[in-house]
């Protein structure tokens, strides 16, 4: 139904054996047309779960039908040429070679079968368009390689970034076996939480390179560009979970940049939202108090997770000839200011991010005092998110 | 005519001027026979290089997980194949045929530029030593794809202005051999060859001849300021700088529709030929093929943005781009339908150029259905950089503009070097390609349509059965393809002797010279009835 459905299978182990079972779902997908839940062999576009998604897809497979007709037709008289047109069939060739008729037919034949489908697509596309009225926006930001959500007007905003044991996983020869993961490469840590029925116009722009925000549920699909602002909207109708992808090639980690929305009631939505905005008050209070080492290795940790570990690695070990490891370096284990206005200020010229726009005060301290404490590093001391004010 | 030395005891007795001996033939050759020779073996070796990572990509796709690339290294693969492929593979390949075949159809003795002629085959392997050498730098090779959209390929590191230069020489390669082609054409025909009887193929490419032309520079415009870009602190593509990222796509894509059609047309060029040919009868609608050629071309100047379908474009530019190329189908369409009209009540036999140049209709059709798909706009932003899209364009160039390539040269090999090829073995060639072929690419269709982005390293394993069985048929077609080596070389050693008609069914100039052609043919113009 969705294209987040999957049969989970085993698919590791000895690949010749699954040739027999690939012939066989081969065979299931020419002859069964229903797609079910655990269809393994997913076929089409999913319907979707907004009226555009349903629209899209009406339109889809009314193109897709007109050409099988169309190949019906323009194939049957091919073969029937081949099969009895053949020398042994027919030594003596036909001599005709032109004709007006038939050719002035033939182009404007096809030129109203356009017309009669270019009407029904306008019509989608002008309401595709249409992103005025909207209930709510929220303005997502392309970054290398993660998303970042802002609720416009509800001062909530939060990075969204691949689940880290599936991060773990898709390293090259990591040996851990993905099939165990039943939405690989597909979870986040925290999902975009929209509420169902209302017109949600989302802003795309993008912080680096270009970006695409793609959920096939809700067929939106748009380009983060950076210095432009584009728009598009969906209305859910069904509460759910609904996954997509970074569509346009950004770089390395392209394939690793999940998107998850989590469609709510209106009431649980509001209830998440509050619960959101209590969350950025501890965090401006928890900026302004001292706290312990240990404490403050604690949190970074999940900060390191969402925020380092795709170029810095799960060990701090980073990746030879690419990016630096974090274990005994020079600049994690000297002195804790300049570590910290490195992180905040980024390193001009690489892929290393200016993380002081997008963390906080207590993120950075803790994210800083675990990489001085963690990872083969045990400097010992630790810097507070008052230092990290005072740096910015 | 050339400026070397006579030499009599070589060759074929035809040879009233042949080459000299040894790599001075080759290098200082200005002669269209030898350079079209070339300019084939080239792309042949390129077929494989660019093959060899379409491989790594492949392999690396079997399964979930990354078991044999890192995802940078991967993008690099996915770049390089692309560039290779299109501008060292189908473009010189087919500058080969037209330096073969074109003076011969058109009873002129050589191209117009024979001296130009040499130099735009031999910018080629520098530009590609060039290109390549980028995998073996620090900064590794291009990874931004081969679209090369700024910001993301301006950070490449060094290895960027390399890429950059090769482009750049490829593009004067193209431009001089466009020229080359178009001078001929107009200006060597033989007395009463009038346009409008000139060989289909002739007519293709002098068309794609014009397309190179126009659009060329301005690609070569768009690398230049990705370069300044990069290097020189200009912000033509950078928002910061008072730059438009996206107005590169504009122009890159006004280049790059048109480079379609310039991969495509002489293949159909190339089918207009075979088809006739073997069904014993006239091609069907003749004027309708050249001006539907004619329109397709201007057409692929208008269509640009719909690339960009997601690109952020106001309505209107929207509903232009969807219309105008929706009418694309209809030119493409004539065609198809011209070309089955051939076949209809003829005499046909399915010689291995025959069993290419039906594959060719029946394939390029597929991809032209999911074109006109495509077309579509609110569906094609579901469709857009997905697999459905790979499966697309795949489906146009592999069974499309390389089967036009491959059916050409089966076609014409046995004039080039007077043997005929193996029959058995071209067929077998044709049959174990066709069959690997649609198994690499048909499940791309479906993979696409459930939700997998293009460009991806790495996938959730409901996509895992259908990337195993493209996986089977990538190394399957790749290793078919090793088959039409052994041909190819097996006829140019031996083989039965072609007569100079070759096929019973084939009419024009080239068939009336011997086979092997000597190495200078039409000194005195034919006389065209």
């Amino acid at each position: 139904m969705t294209g987040s459905t999957f049969s989970r299978r085993k698919i590791r182990g000895n690949l010749w054996m699954r040739i027999p079972a690939v012939l066989m779902g081969l065979m299931a997908a020419l002859s069964v047309s229903a797609k079910t839940e655990e269809y393994p062999f997913p076929i089409n576009l999913p319907v979707g779960v907004t009226e555009i998604s349903r629209d899209v897809y009406g339109l889809h497979m009314l193109i897709f039908w007109i050409c099988c007709v169309i190949a019906v037709g323009v194939f049957g008289v091919l073969f029937w040429s081949v099969i009895f047109h053949r020398k042994s069939k027919n030594p003596v060739p036909a001599n005709f070679h032109e004709s007006t008729t038939v050719e002035i037919i033939w182009t404007i034949i096809p030129f109203l079968i356009l017309v009669a489908m270019a009407v029904p697509a306008a019509k989608v596309l002008v309401t595709m368009e249409q992103t005025g009225d909207a209930d709510m926006t929220i303005k997502v930001t392309g970054y290398q390689w993660k998303w970042h959500y802002e609720y416009i007007g509800e001062d909530v905003g939060f990075f969204s970034v691949l689940n880290h044991e599936h991060n773990a996983a898709r390293q090259t020869g990591s040996g851990i076996d993905v099939s165990q993961f039943p939405h690989y490469l597909k979870d986040v840590d925290k999902p975009l939480v929209v509420p169902v029925g209302q017109k949600i116009r989302f802003l795309h722009t993008s912080s680096d390179v270009i970006h695409s925000w793609w959920v096939q549920d809700l067929a939106v699909k748009k380009d983060a560009v950076p210095g432009f602002i584009n728009e598009n909207w969906a209305r859910i109708d069904e509460p759910g979970t609904y996954r997509g992808k970074c569509a346009e090639l950004c770089g390395r980690d392209h394939g690793f940049m999940p998107i998850v929305v989590e469609a709510l009631p209106q009431e649980e939505f509001d209830a998440w939202l509050a619960a959101q905005k209590a969350g950025v008050e501890e965090d401006a209070m928890a900026s302004a108090q001292h706290w312990e080492t240990e404490e403050l290795i604690a949190r970074g940790e999940g900060v390191y997770n969402t925020n380092c570990i795709a170029c810095h690695q799960a060990g701090g070990q980073g990746i030879p000839g690419a990016f630096p490891a974090i274990t005994g370096s020079p600049i994690a284990t000297g002195d804790a200011s300049e570590h910290a206005a490195l992180v905040i200020n980024g390193v001009v010229g690489t892929a290393m991010a200016a993380y002081g726009q997008q963390l906080s005060d207590i993120e950075l301290a803790a994210v800083v005092t675990y990489q001085r404490n963690a990872l083969g590093n045990s400097v010992g001391d630790a810097i507070q998110p008052t230092d990290v004010a005072a740096i910015r | 005519m050339t400026a070397t030395t006579a030499d009599h005891e070589h060759h074929d007795e035809h040879d009233d001027h042949g080459p000299v001996k040894g790599w001075r033939r080759w290098v200082y050759s200005t002669n269209h026979k030898d350079i079209g020779t070339m300019y084939l073996w080239f792309s042949l070796l390129m077929f494989f290089i660019g093959g060899a990572m379409a491989l790594v990509i492949r392999a690396e796709l079997f399964e979930p997980g990354m078991q044999i690339t890192n995802p940078g290294f991967f993008n690099q693969m996915t770049t390089m194949h692309a560039l290779v492929m299109v501008f060292g593979v189908v473009m010189p390949a087919t500058v080969g045929l037209a330096n073969w075949m074109i003076p011969m159809m058109i009873g002129a003795p050589d191209m117009a530029l024979p001296r130009l002629n040499n130099w735009s085959f031999w910018i080629m392997p520098f530009a590609f030593t060039m290109l390549l050498s980028t995998l073996f730098m620090d900064s590794g090779g291009p990874a931004a794809g081969w679209t090369l959209y700024p910001p993301l390929s301006l950070q490449g590191g060094t290895g960027f202005a390399f890429t950059i230069f090769s482009i750049h020489f490829m593009g004067i390669s193209s431009v001089m051999g466009s020229i080359n082609i178009v001078a001929t054409v107009f200006n060597m025909r033989a007395p009463g060859m009038a346009l409008m009887k000139m060989p289909l193929f002739v007519w293709t490419w002098v068309i794609t001849a014009f397309l190179l032309i126009a659009t060329i520079p301005v690609f070569a415009g768009a690398v230049t300021m990705l370069l300044t870009d990069r290097f020189f602190e200009t912000s033509f593509f950078s928002a910061a700088g008072g730059g438009d990222p996206v107005m590169y796509q504009h122009i890159f894509w006004f280049f790059a529709h048109p480079e379609v059609y310039i991969l495509i047309l002489p293949s159909f060029g190339v089918v207009s030929q075979i088809i006739p040919t073997f069904s014993r009868k006239k091609l069907f609608g003749y004027d309708s093929m050249v001006y539907a050629t004619a329109s397709i071309a201007f057409l692929s100047f208008i269509v640009w943005a719909h690339h960009m379908f997601t690109v952020g474009m106001p309505l209107a530019g929207e509903l232009f781009f969807m219309f105008s190329t929706m009418m694309i189908a209809v030119p493409t369409g004539v065609k198809v339908f011209n070309w089955i009209s051939t076949m209809w009540r003829g005499s046909l036999t399915f010689e291995t150029p025959m069993l290419f140049a039906v594959g060719f209709v029946v394939m390029f059709t597929f991809g032209g259905f999911s074109g006109l798909m495509m077309a579509i706009t609110p569906v094609d932003i579901q469709y857009h950089d997905t697999y459905f899209i790979v499966a697309h364009f795949h489906y146009v160039l592999v069974p499309g503009a390389v089967y036009g390539i491959i059916g050409s040269v089966y076609y014409w090999l046995p004039k080039w070097c007077g043997n005929m090829y193996d029959e058995t073995l071209g067929k077998w060639h044709f049959w174990l390609s066709t069959i690997f072929v649609n198994l690499l690419f048909f499940p791309m269709h479906f993979v696409g349509l459930a939700g997998m982005p293009r460009r991806i390293p790495d996938y959730h394993m409901q996509f895992a059965d259908w990337n195993a069985i493209a996986t089977i048929g990538a190394f399957g077609f790749g290793f078919a393809q090793l088959l039409f080596v052994y041909v190819v070389v097996k006829a140019i050693r031996s083989g039965e002797k072609a007569t100079d008609q070759v096929w019973d069914g084939a009419e024009g100039l080239e068939w009336t010279i011997p086979s092997p052609a000597p190495y200078h043919t039409f000194s005195t113009p034919p006389v065209i009835k």
